[in-house]
């Protein structure tokens, strides 16, 4: 279950993982270095990690949240354009 | 084989009257401080490196660490599934060199791996994967692999149990067809290796782990594990699941996210399954083990994870699918389920060869398809230790294709839905 903050608690299966939600580097000054590692380089942690999800059958909102990448657990989902008020 | 005795029909039956206890398959040695090359990962990958570096190059001072036991990982987890009827050039003649190694590796490693060439069948169900299986049946033909695309008709005559009719939601349209694909016995596989590895002198130590590599000025100077530090010039990171965590102890950033796959037996029943049968856009392959268990796999999960248990969401989908294609199995029960880990790169190829760290090597990246090239991967990456030079075979499979783009992008792998 993950709780979306816009939607409440929700099967897991209603949201899509969307990447590790890693800073993209601005094309224009990023050296070809930088925009390598933006695009292919992943940290693939294996313990507690924050990363991109988004509800993807319910609100469509994109939401940062924290798993661990060993038991699955998923403990703070914030909304990426803000929770509600 | 200097040590061990070598099995035979006559040396299996006179054990098999007498009761006499079977020799030990490999030695438990030492941790010694210093060897030529040291392995990290003892599955099928580490171990085969280690056996062609002994039997192809004479290189003997050969230490392969695993954190558990031998082949506990991906080597056996998988579906066991042979083939070499990829899409890229790169790729068909990477696999089909490593099909021609398990062809004679019984007779080599003098170990009964159990190779049965079924023959492989992979269905497309929409126009877009019939158009990718003609593509990739031109490149196999090109690359002289037997391999064909065939019509409803003759896959009913293949695997009659296959609903080939227009009933169901993912009629069969057709199939690519490939005679020398088939099934192993994965364990066999680890066993003969490991076997003839230890026999040339190669250290096996399990219950070996390696918690730090040591780099002075660019160089690999040799690894730190649970049992002491040991020296040497050159290590090979064989390891899957765990390969970026292990690349990261050498500051070696990698392209790899690790996704379960989970895959699942039913109860045996008769033999009636003699064809390895895949279906990219169910995401399922079947086959039937010698004891008469149907064997499934999926895609991977569709989250990265570390996590080896299975969902019901695979139970689910996995039976909803195979039912589709063979309604005739509904009776049938699943006995267990059991998920490896896959580490995915961007374009579905391995990373094969030098990294940034001088003498840190890596054969990484194996997603779905590691158990199959594990011995032309062994091949090659003993060969790049011994000669210092590249094999052509993986030239393509770099670490610096990522910098160049110059991806290779397998579009025949297991996990691609097309």
């Amino acid at each position: 279950m993950i709780t979306c903050p816009w939607c409440g608690s929700r099967d897991t299966s209603e949201f899509a993982y969307a990447g590790e939600g890693n800073p993209r580097p601005d094309p224009a000054t990023a050296s070809p270095e930088a925009w390598r590692r933006y695009l292919y380089v992943r940290r693939n942690p294996d313990g507690w990690t924050t990363e991109l999800w988004r509800h993807r059958i319910g609100c469509g909102t994109y939401l940062r949240l924290e798993r661990h990448r060993t038991t699955d657990e998923v403990r703070l989902a914030r909304a990426v354009g803000g929770d509600p008020a | 084989m200097s040590r061990l005795p070598r099995y035979s029909a006559v040396g299996l039956l006179r054990r098999g009257v007498t009761g006499r206890r079977w020799p030990v398959v490999w030695r438990h040695r030492d941790l010694e401080p210093s060897y030529d090359v040291i392995v990290i990962g003892g599955g099928v990958h580490g171990l085969a490196t280690a056996y062609s570096l002994a039997k192809n190059h004479g290189i003997t001072r050969v230490a392969v660490l695993e954190r558990a036991y031998l082949g506990s990982g991906g080597s056996g987890r998988n579906t066991a599934i042979i083939r070499s009827n990829y899409l890229t050039p790169e790729g068909v003649r990477f696999y089909d060199r490593s099909l021609k190694l398990y062809e004679t590796l019984a007779q080599d490693l003098n170990y009964n791996v159990m190779f049965s060439q079924r023959g492989h069948l992979t269905l497309a169900h929409t126009d877009a994967a019939l158009r990718t299986m003609r593509w990739r049946a031109e490149v196999n033909k090109l690359e002289r692999i037997d391999s064909e695309v065939i019509g409803p008709a003759d896959i009913a005559g293949l695997v009659p149990e296959l609903d080939v009719s227009s009933h169901p939601r993912y009629p069969v349209l057709g199939g690519l067809f490939h005679p020398p694909g088939g099934i192993i016995r994965h364990d066999a596989v680890v066993w003969g290796y490991a076997r003839a590895a230890d026999a040339l002198g190669v250290a096996l130590h399990q219950q070996t782990e390696v918690t730090g590599i040591d780099v002075e000025a660019g160089r690999v100077r040799g690894v730190r594990t649970n049992r002491g530090s040991i020296t040497a010039p050159v290590v090979v990171n064989c390891t899957a699941g765990w390969s970026s965590l292990v690349c990261d102890l050498a500051g070696v950033a990698v392209p790899i996210t690790t996704y379960p796959l989970q895959a699942a037996v039913t109860e045996p029943v008769r033999p009636f399954l003699h064809t390895v049968v895949v279906s990219g856009t169910l995401h399922v392959y079947v086959s039937q083990t010698d004891r008469g268990e149907l064997v499934f796999g999926a895609a991977t999960d569709p989250y990265p994870s570390y996590s080896t248990r299975g969902t019901l969401e695979f139970t689910e989908s996995v039976a909803a699918h195979v039912l589709e294609l063979m309604p005739s199995l509904a009776p049938l029960r699943v006995l267990r389920q059991w998920a490896g880990l896959c580490d995915m790169t961007p374009d579905f190829s391995p990373i094969m060869g030098r990294t940034p760290v001088e003498g840190f090597l890596v054969d990484i990246g194996w997603g779905t398809y590691g158990f199959k090239a594990a011995p032309v991967a062994g091949e090659t990456m003993a060969e790049l230790i011994a000669t210092d030079r590249v094999p052509k075979l993986i030239r393509a499979f770099d670490l610096d294709r990522f910098a160049d783009g110059r991806l290779v992008g397998e579009r025949g792998a297991a996990a691609v839905g097309h």
